[in-house]
């Protein structure tokens, strides 16, 4: 039922909310994916990234340099961000998974920092701190993602099926044993399962939905700078994810939607975007650790019983 | 027919040596209970046999074929599972997902990622034939948080069960449960498979001589004694060591 | 064979001012649990209010003495009004809750001093240079040299001999033994924490002549102070001098010989390093 009504509104939302708010709810949509594709490492697998702006960062590069180093039509470049980032995360996790704690935490913040500074370095093939931008926009049948409203959809569309091939991970026996992992390693690898390829592959597909997003926010901007793979960026979603509700998938959704927002109406009143983002961390972290999913759902439970 | 052989293991932190030198063996069917003051080297040998802990010296043999070297995952799958002296669950998963998630690490797919887990009716109900067997059926739904220690100890063999291991390890069943509940972890203990190899650690004296086919002493990281349970009971060092006011 | 020479003493003065920062993250980890992602914007801080120092009172000196305590002051109230609600929870909360306020530290500096890069100028005593091994040595990194060497002895006494060393030593390998034989382990955390803030911020000050001051310094500081301890080992301080003069001397050698991979060269160190020996060099299989 709420769930209907969601699509109902998302459906006629470009034509209530005007330009702007089409353009905001856009952008939300393609940060809800790259949250929850986080929400698949961080609260089903136990596994914490720092770093997953790597991701999201090598979608959208690989998305713009597809198109204008080796030509090739938009449609395909987000075929080639999806797989590149798949291989990335390949590459990272094949070390990341091998170590726990604090020094998973540093690896992954690393290799992210890595590629941060490959980016900026390799000006040739980057842009470097300019970043590349004009790249081609995706069309289909004549219709152009140059068009806003079509964009909003692309973008919607992507976010259902975001939704849906990760609601199907999870619970799929895959997903069963990520959270099996997440509860209690020791008992899984007495138990015979092989804790280090489950986890290869949650890194592999959380890689993969993270470079969509990547993908999908290049073409929205038609630009793409190191920034995309920031230490700041990683963070961000770190906080959409806590904010909206660690392991609850829909929660980040909202997490990142909640923090799009915020960003629009602080930065609009206030220079200090970056300490309310840190004040907010902070007070998740403090006081609010099931998020705004948990909360609601609390809340609701409540409203039911009396 | 011997199912685990430990041959001359040797583990030492340091100067202190948790086990020397220790030999013992586990055939099908057999309840093989390892008995031994507190510190002796128990769940240190446990851990060793299970590749929770890598020996320094000696050898794992499951049906004769070597295992000192393999991770625990491998030795689980073939077909060692083991329970915990300090309980390992997982403690946000309902008694069912636990019980189910040892199933599917042996019978199930876990890289399967198209299929509902709640669409394989041969995981679930094998899941629900264990929580039978340790008598969990009523709590099948409950968080393991919310159950009682006594429950969480039986639900630690059930999630060792789930996967229809050969050998089982038990580290200390029964620690911490009522004389109650003791007796009925006594009676499924019992009633488990027969072809199950069982080693076992045990600290109540009745419980061990009601139990064992045969029992192993360890003090100080050594065997003491490996026998039929009257030919330990007769041994004068085990008498002296440590059965002394048992008896 | 000078460029030899002047590298090596570049990387031991970078080395060393890594050294600063990593040993302070160290002993935090070791002693509370806590991966302090914070720990950069103690250096920063540091750096930002000692170029306030020396422009109020043109001396480098004071700007050194100064800096550190309301870092120090910050570091402590973060410990006794958050951090220490947070031991008993998960650890990764206690990342978050750093990593969290490294942003509030990073929106602090651009709004009180603005996003420009500052230069603080090394104090005037040591603007020459010293001519030695037939090469020209700047007088001030000898300095930077002769500082952190000295810090790491005094660390290292202070760990080793004191008693407060013996406490620090007991917490990091049980902290609930430590409570158990009655030390007072609420303060010492505090004290930890906030010394651990005050080197980075006394870092901060150092390195400011020459990695330059502006905010961004601080990720740029973390990084690889965190490569230094996963490769050292966390919470060990020999592990923390070892390992920043390995990356320290590592990472200036690579950009003088070969630019183009250098940036590469600490990570591949420590990728290395941490496959054939998951706690580091010097670090404990602990839990
Ligand atoms: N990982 C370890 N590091 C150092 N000492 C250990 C470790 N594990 C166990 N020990 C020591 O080995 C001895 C035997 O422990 P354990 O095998 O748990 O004994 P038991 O189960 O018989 O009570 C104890 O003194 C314990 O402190
Ligand atoms: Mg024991």
């Amino acid at each position: 039922m709420g769930e209907f009504v969601f699509f109902l509104l998302a459906l006629a939302w470009p034509f209530l909310a005007g330009s702007y708010g089409t353009g905001l709810i856009t952008e939300a949509l393609i940060f809800a994916i790259a949250a929850m594709s986080l929400d698949l490492l961080m609260g089903y697998s136990g596994l914490v990234s720092f770093g997953h702006a790597a991701f999201f960062g090598v979608g959208a590069y690989a998305l713009a340099l597809s198109g204008m180093k080796l030509g090739l039509n938009p449609w395909l470049g987000i075929l080639v961000a999806v797989m590149t980032s798949a291989l990335a995360a390949l590459i990272i996790g094949y070390f990341c998974v091998r170590v726990s704690g604090v020094a998973f935490i540093m690896l992954t913040l690393a290799f992210a920092q890595l590629l941060y500074s490959a980016a900026v370095k390799w000006r040739g093939i980057t842009g470097g701190s300019d970043g590349i931008g004009g790249f081609d926009r995706p069309q289909i049948a004549g219709l152009s993602l140059n068009d806003p409203i079509y964009m909003y959809f692309a973008c919607l569309l992507g976010f259902v099926l975001s939704l849906w091939l990760l609601r199907r991970i999870i619970n799929s026996q895959f997903g069963h044993a990520l959270v099996g992992l997440r509860e209690n390693e020791t008992r899984m690898r007495a138990l015979g399962f092989s804790t280090d390829r489950l986890k290869l592959c949650a890194f592999v597909l959380s890689g993969a939905f993270a470079g969509f997003a990547g993908a999908l926010y290049a073409i929205y901007n038609s630009f793409i700078s190191p920034d995309a793979l920031s230490f700041a960026q990683s963070g961000m979603f770190l906080l959409m994810v806590v904010l909206g509700g660690v392991g609850s998938l829909l929660g980040p959704a909202i997490g990142a939607a909640i923090f799009l927002l915020m960003k629009q109406f602080v930065s609009s009143h206030t220079e200090h975007w970056l300490a309310i983002v840190g004040i907010i961390f902070v007070c998740c972290v403090m006081f609010f650790r099931s998020g705004v999913y948990g909360f609601l759902k609390q809340w609701l439970e409540r409203g039911a019983r009396t | 027919m011997t199912l685990l052989r430990v041959e001359s293991l040797q583990k030492s932190f340091g100067s202190l040596n948790v086990t020397r030198d220790v030999t013992l063996d586990v055939g099908a069917g057999e309840k093989h209970v390892i008995i031994g003051p507190n510190g002796a080297g128990k769940t240190s040998l446990i851990n060793q046999i299970g590749g929770q802990m890598t020996p320094d010296g000696g050898r794992v043999m499951i049906d004769g074929s070597d295992v000192t070297r393999l991770a625990p995952e491998q030795r689980a799958r073939l077909g060692l599972a083991r329970t915990f002296q300090k309980n390992t669950l997982f403690q946000r998963l309902s008694v069912f997902e636990n019980v189910r998630l040892g199933v599917q690490a042996r019978f199930g797919n876990s890289f399967d990622l198209a299929q509902r887990a709640a669409a394989r009716t041969d995981v679930n109900a094998r899941a629900r034939d264990v929580l039978d067997l340790l008598r969990l059926t009523a709590l099948a739904e409950r968080r393991v948080a919310s159950i009682s220690y006594g429950d969480q100890r039986q639900l630690e063999i059930a999630v060792a069960l789930a996967g229809d291991p050969r050998i089982l390890l038990l580290d200390e069943p029964t620690s911490g449960l009522s004389p109650v509940e003791t007796r009925q972890l006594i009676e499924i203990i019992r009633a488990l498979p027969s072809h199950l190899g069982i080693l076992m650690i045990e600290h109540d004296m009745e419980v061990v001589f009601s139990l064992a086919d045969r029992i192993t002493v360890l003090y100080y990281g050594e065997v003491l004694a490996s026998d039929k349970p009257d030919v330990v009971a007769a041994n004068e060092r085990v008498r002296d060591v440590y059965l002394g006011a048992s008896f | 064979m000078d460029l030899f020479v002047s590298q090596l003493l570049n990387g031991l003065v970078y080395g060393l001012l890594l050294f600063l920062l990593a040993s302070g993250l160290s002993l935090i980890f070791g002693l509370m649990g806590v991966v302090n992602l914070a720990h950069g914007s103690f250096f920063m801080l540091g750096a930002f209010i000692g170029l306030s120092v020396v422009s109020y009172t043109g001396s480098f000196w004071w700007a050194l003495v100064l800096a550190p305590i309301p870092v120090a002051i910050a570091a402590a109230a973060i410990e006794i009004l958050l951090l220490r609600h947070l031991y008993k929870r998960d650890k990764v909360d206690m990342v978050l809750l750093t990593f969290g306020l490294s942003f509030v530290f990073t929106d602090l500096v651009e709004w009180g001093w603005g996003k420009d890069t500052f230069s603080l100028s090394e104090p005037a005593s040591l603007e020459e240079s010293l001519e030695f091994l037939g090469g020209y040595f700047p007088q001030y990194r000898l300095a930077i040299v002769v500082f952190g060497l000295a810090v790491a002895l005094l660390l290292w006494l202070l760990i080793e001999k004191t008693r407060i060393g013996a406490m620090v030593r007991a917490g990091i390998d049980d902290t609930r033994t430590a409570m158990g034989i009655g030390l007072n382990v609420p303060l010492l955390l505090t004290t930890t924490f906030a010394s651990g803030a005050a080197l980075a911020g006394m870092a901060g000050v150092v390195a400011g002549p020459i990695l330059g001051v502006y905010s961004g310094v601080d990720v740029e500081v973390l990084i690889p102070a965190f490569i230094v301890i996963v490769i050292g080992g966390m919470g060990s301080l020999k592990g923390a001098f070892v390992g920043s003069l390995l990356i320290g001397i590592a990472d200036t050698f690579g950009k003088a010989y070969m630019p183009e991979a250098s940036m590469f060269l600490i990570y591949a160190a420590m990728i290395v390093i941490l496959l054939a020996r998951p706690h580091g060099l010097f670090g404990q299989a602990a839990s």
